[in-house]
């Protein structure tokens, strides 16, 4: 008892220490996170399945960014108006393709076995088949190795919290996703799509009686949840790189992050992200680097034992 | 002439071009994250043979091979009632002669004595080792897999654990890891079969008795996990497992009792034989198992959880029971690739080798045991066939590219697999059928 | 009380905020056909999960008398242990492993309660074919009881609703309860069907001995069949007493007037 009391008493004092810089890095991550499980949770809404594809569409939209960065940045890192210019085309960009790849996977993987009244273990096998797929031809059209993003903006602080830096990187994470997913929130609440959703996702069959196309809803949620996680391939490969395999990981965490908030939930989505990415960044202090992906993972089969409902409940239906 | 420029007609040519052009892409060349541009570039534009005829760009090639095929499925659309009925009464009862007891059991034996007289009949190398390691290794995962996801329903991520650990305590009981061995000082791998089958089966009561309670989605999702988390572990836990390194090598199996002495040596058939004992014990043992109150049990809680559990059935307990049972040949697997490789690196045991023994149960079909094995013969031949004489152009990676769409195609058009469970196709068409109500065309009647 | 089956006191089943169950007690004697009826969405079915262990009331508490004279508490177990304890079910639309035929259906009921290993099972060895023999004389039995014995090797979901409820039923017998629940067995049936079940219902009291538990919203049969009647409204216990004082209660004919008059008609 007594080393391992010095031994967490030493790392509380890193902890103590790293708090603020850990807690920023945590909190840009948890905002990629939710972007990514808002894609779970739409799909998993009107579906009631985990879209086992939507790692893929956060590597596509990853590769999106890289190839117009490096298309577009030239030898001297740019700045101001052509930074914001840059990253807002690499949004565009990404969306389009996270959107594109959603939309693929939805016609070819699901559509068609919606049509046949397919069990559900068929769902989650074509499913995986499709990342598999995805993945692999991305691997084979961009090569197998990982590459660094040209960078479009100074990766300077900003403004500092506590005494811990802020830098560029994190506060475009931070205006990027709040903007999409308010933007979303708000779509979701009030609008007629947005009210189509939610009445598919509460009774798909009344909704369908109600003159909701249920197709057509189904479409267009893969739509906006590849947007959002495509947007969130871009960002993330900012800093991080591509390669393609980039899907894997992040993708897990965000369902983590999807059942944590409670899957369905949209709001849960992103409170899920930012609490499974705060807490992981935090983490680092007790546990090896290598170790992180251990933890978040416990944290999944912890919270689907303990509380599969997650913290909000699941309630796209109810409301949003 | 008209029925060509139909909607629906139009819609087919359009689904025809999308599949022919994917096609072009995942046969042709690579591409880089360099020139992002090249790949599909080159798989379109590069030359090619057409048909061996003359040579011109690839997707003139493709384009007409795509007119060809819209062609027949519109023939087949307009004129194929009489044809789909006729092929129709062949699917539907293909199993007639396999069903009588003795007459599956002779094709046993035919196919029995083919693997024995194997090595004699193909003794090229390459060949004789592939049949250990790309074939025989493979068909015992996918028959343990099938416990699992064929019987029990549950799908399976993170098989690759249970191999990984079955290797992995190979290597601890010769003494070939960084910690010392299991008992002091090494013993022969042989031991290790027993001890790694049970240390595999108690891994995944661990694993099962937790997560088992999960729904399906879930579960899958929790044993990708687990799988990642067995590599995590093996790659950074140095003073263990030897981390990225690998093992120290692990001595071949030897049999000393009494008169009988026996050295596995470098050469593949003597593995191959061992293994063909063990694959041949575990397709007994399981479909005995099948056919018990067990493999009831299973198809029970497959079907219906609460019908299950209102007969006295405890789901967890058959569920956690399938989970270990099928993580044993996982585990056996791992004992032969252990010491027949001699060295064993976590590399070897990563998302894609899980996904690859699925697909070998998927194409086979779920729940049916010879499907299986036929579905991890037919693809691996592949594998093995492609590695020894690469195409032009093919990467090893290349092959993930057709498993992910083969897992597709199959879940699109031939769900219970190319032999089917009878049982599984049943279920499959009656939960398409459920809102449709065309029961009487899937139930064929009688089950005898 | 020793010949008391099931002793359910207080009871009350919430749903996040949706009083399913509020405060029932009823009791049921051993050897009795028992019905419970009601409108729509009065409970009914809440009632049968909650003393199969599908459901766990929030208060109250259910006790089974079992075999032996052993009682056991329904709530916080299991559904497969009540089940083994002798509770036997049927379900409102019947839920059959569908894809397996009518022999094996039954049989899955009549295996679970021999003990079993699984390496025995792997192997077959003898006891593991004595236990299946065993089985499979006890399932011809059952199937014969409900006259299902030339539809053995029919595939379940192909079977009439009729012979579905018949099997259903020879199914929960093959687990050897004490007591058999059964959830609006005549739904979906045609008269002649209906006729047929009663009977069967019957006799799967005289001559095997269990005890029935029915919910019937098909008042000819309820009346005909049940001993003793409980009328659930909203929740609530709000009548109970032999058919003939039910039909002249007019609390109950309130209840069924105010909600759904052509159900308490019969169809």
């Amino acid at each position: 008892m007594g080393a391992f009391g010095h031994y967490l008493a030493a790392h509380f004092d890193t902890l103590k220490l790293e708090f603020w810089a850990l807690f920023v890095g945590g909190v840009a991550n948890g905002f990629l996170y939710g972007m990514i499980a808002v894609g779970y949770t739409l799909v998993y809404g009107v579906l009631r399945l985990i879209n086992f594809a939507h790692s893929e569409v956060f590597m596509s939209g990853g590769f999106a960014g890289y190839f117009v960065m490096r298309a577009l940045v030239g030898q001297s890192v740019p700045s101001g108006f052509s930074s914001v210019g840059l990253i807002l085309l690499g949004i565009v960009a990404s969306g389009l393709a996270g959107a594109l790849v959603a939309t693929l996977i939805e016609r070819v993987a699901y559509r068609t076995l919606r049509r046949r009244n397919a069990p559900k273990l068929a769902y989650l096998i074509s499913a995986i088949g499709a990342s598999y797929f995805l993945f692999n031809l991305a691997g084979k059209e961009f090569g197998h190795l990982s590459v660094s993003m040209p960078q479009p903006y100074i990766n300077h602080p900003v403004f500092h919290i506590f005494g811990a830096p802020v830098e560029m990187y994190y506060v475009i994470i931070l205006v990027v996703s709040v903007a999409m997913f308010v933007l979303l929130d708000r779509v979701v609440a009030t609008t007629k799509l947005g009210r189509g959703i939610r009445a598919v996702a509460q009774d798909a069959e009344t909704a369908s009686l109600m003159g909701v196309n249920i197709d057509r809803t189904i479409a267009i949620t893969f739509i906006v949840g590849g947007t959002l996680g495509g947007v969130a391939g871009f960002l993330f490969g900012l800093n991080i790189g591509v390669v393609y395999t980039m899907g894997f990981v992040p993708a897990l965490k965000a369902f983590t992050a999807a059942v944590l908030g409670g899957i369905g939930n949209l709001r849960g989505a992103m409170i899920g992200g930012l609490i499974l990415g705060i807490f992981e960044s935090l983490c680092v202090v007790f546990v090896q680097a290598a170790y992180i992906d251990v933890v978040a993972f416990g944290i999944l089969v912890l919270v689907l034992l303990v509380r599969p409902t997650g913290i909000l409940g699941e309630r796209l239906g109810r409301s949003a | 002439m008209r029925a060509f420029l139909e909607r629906r007609s139009l819609r087919r040519l359009l689904i025809t071009l999308g599949v022919v052009a994917t096609v072009e892409l995942m046969t042709g060349p690579p591409g880089s994250n360099q020139a992002p541009t090249s790949g599909f570039s080159g798989s379109f534009g590069e030359s090619a043979s057409f048909f061996g005829l003359f040579r011109t760009q690839r997707w003139v090639t493709f384009f007409a091979v795509a007119l060809v095929l819209w062609g027949l499925t519109n023939f087949w659309m307009a004129n194929g009632a009489r044809v789909r009925q006729r092929t129709n009464l062949v699917v539907s009862r293909p199993r007639e002669l396999s069903q009588r007891g003795p007459v599956r059991w002779g094709f046993a034996l035919v196919l029995l004595v083919v693997a024995l007289l194997l090595p004699h009949i193909e003794t090229a190398a390459f060949w004789e080792s592939a049949m250990v390691t790309y074939i025989a290794i493979y068909i015992l995962l996918a028959i343990g897999l099938n416990v699992v996801v064929g019987f029990a329903g549950l799908l399976d991520l993170g098989y690759v654990a249970f191999y990984a650990i079955g290797a992995y305590t190979t290597a601890w009981v010769t003494g070939a890891l960084p910690t010392p061995a299991l008992f002091h000082h090494p013993l022969n791998p042989f031991w290790a079969i027993p001890i790694a089958i049970v240390i595999v089966m108690i891994a995944g009561v661990i694993l099962g008795a937790p997560t088992l309670r999960l729904r399906g989605d879930y579960l899958a999702i929790v044993t990708l996990g687990f799988g990642e988390i067995v590599t995590i572990f093996a790659n950074n836990l140095y003073g263990i497992t030897g981390g990225s390194l690998g093992t120290k090598p692990i001595p071949h199996p030897s049999i000393h009792l009494g008169p009988l002495k026996y050295v596995w040596g470098l050469t593949p058939v003597p593995y191959y034989y061992l293994t063909l004992a063990f694959v041949v014990l575990f397709l007994v043992v399981f479909s005995l198992l099948e056919r018990s109150r067990i493999g009831r049990a299973w198809t029970a809680i497959r079907e219906d959880e609460v019908a299950a559990e209102s007969v006295g059935i405890n789901p967890l307990k058959f569920k956690v029971m399938a989970f270990a049972i099928g993580a044993a040949s996982a585990g056996f697997a791992g004992v032969v690739t252990a010491s027949a490789d001699t060295y064993i690196f976590p590399s070897s045991f990563t998302l894609q080798f899980s996904i690859n023994i699925l697909v070998l149960v998927i194409l086979g079909g779920m729940g049916s045991i010879a499907g299986v094995v036929l579905g991890a013969i037919i693809i691996q031949t592949i594998q093995a066939y492609l590695t020894h004489s690469p195409p032009a152009g093919y990467q090893a990676q290349d092959l993930y590219i057709y498993l992910g769409a083969l897992l597709i195609t199959m879940m699109i058009f031939r769900p219970a697999g190319l032999l089917p469970s009878r049982r599984r196709k049943r279920e499959i068409a009656l939960s398409e059928v459920s809102h449709e109500g065309h029961l009487d065309e899937v139930l064929t009647g009688d089950d005898t | 009380m020793s010949d008391v089956i099931f002793d359910v006191r207080d009871v009350t089943l919430r749903f996040g905020g949706v009083v399913s169950l509020n405060d029932v007690t009823l009791h049921h004697l051993r050897g009795e056909i028992l019905a419970v009826i009601g409108p729509n969405g009065a409970g009914k079915t809440s009632l049968f999960n909650s003393l199969t262990g599908v459901y766990q009331p929030q208060e109250g508490s259910i006790t089974f008398v079992g075999r032996n004279e052993k009682s056991v508490s329904v709530i916080g177990r299991k559904a497969h242990r009540v089940a083994s304890a002798g509770v036997a079910r049927t379900f409102q639309a019947s839920r059959m492993f569908s894809a397996l035929t009518a022999f094996e259906n039954v049989k899955i009921g009549a295996e679970n309660h021999h003990g079993f290993g699984v390496v025995g099972a792997m192997l077959r060895g003898p006891r593991t074919r004595r236990d299946d023999r065993l089985s499979d004389e006890r399932t011809v039995e059952l199937l014969r009881f409900v006259g299902l014995t030339d539809r053995a090797n029919t595939i379940a979901a192909s079977l009439s609703y009729g012979e579905r409820r018949r099997l259903e039923i020879a199914r929960g017998l093959a687990t050897n309860p004490q007591v058999l629940l059964l959830d609006e067995p005549a739904a979906g049936t045609n008269p002649s069907e209906k006729v047929e079940l009663t009977n069967l219902i019957r006799r799967v009291r005289d001559e095997m001995g269990v005890t029935i538990l029915l919910i019937e919203h098909d008042m000819k049969l309820v009346m005909s069949l049940a001993e003793r009647l409980y009328v659930l409204n909203f929740g609530s216990v709000i009548a109970e007493g032999t058919p003939e004082e039910i039909r002249a209660n007019p609390v109950v004919i309130e209840a069924y007037l105010g909600s759904s008059a052509t159900q308490a008609g019969g169809s």
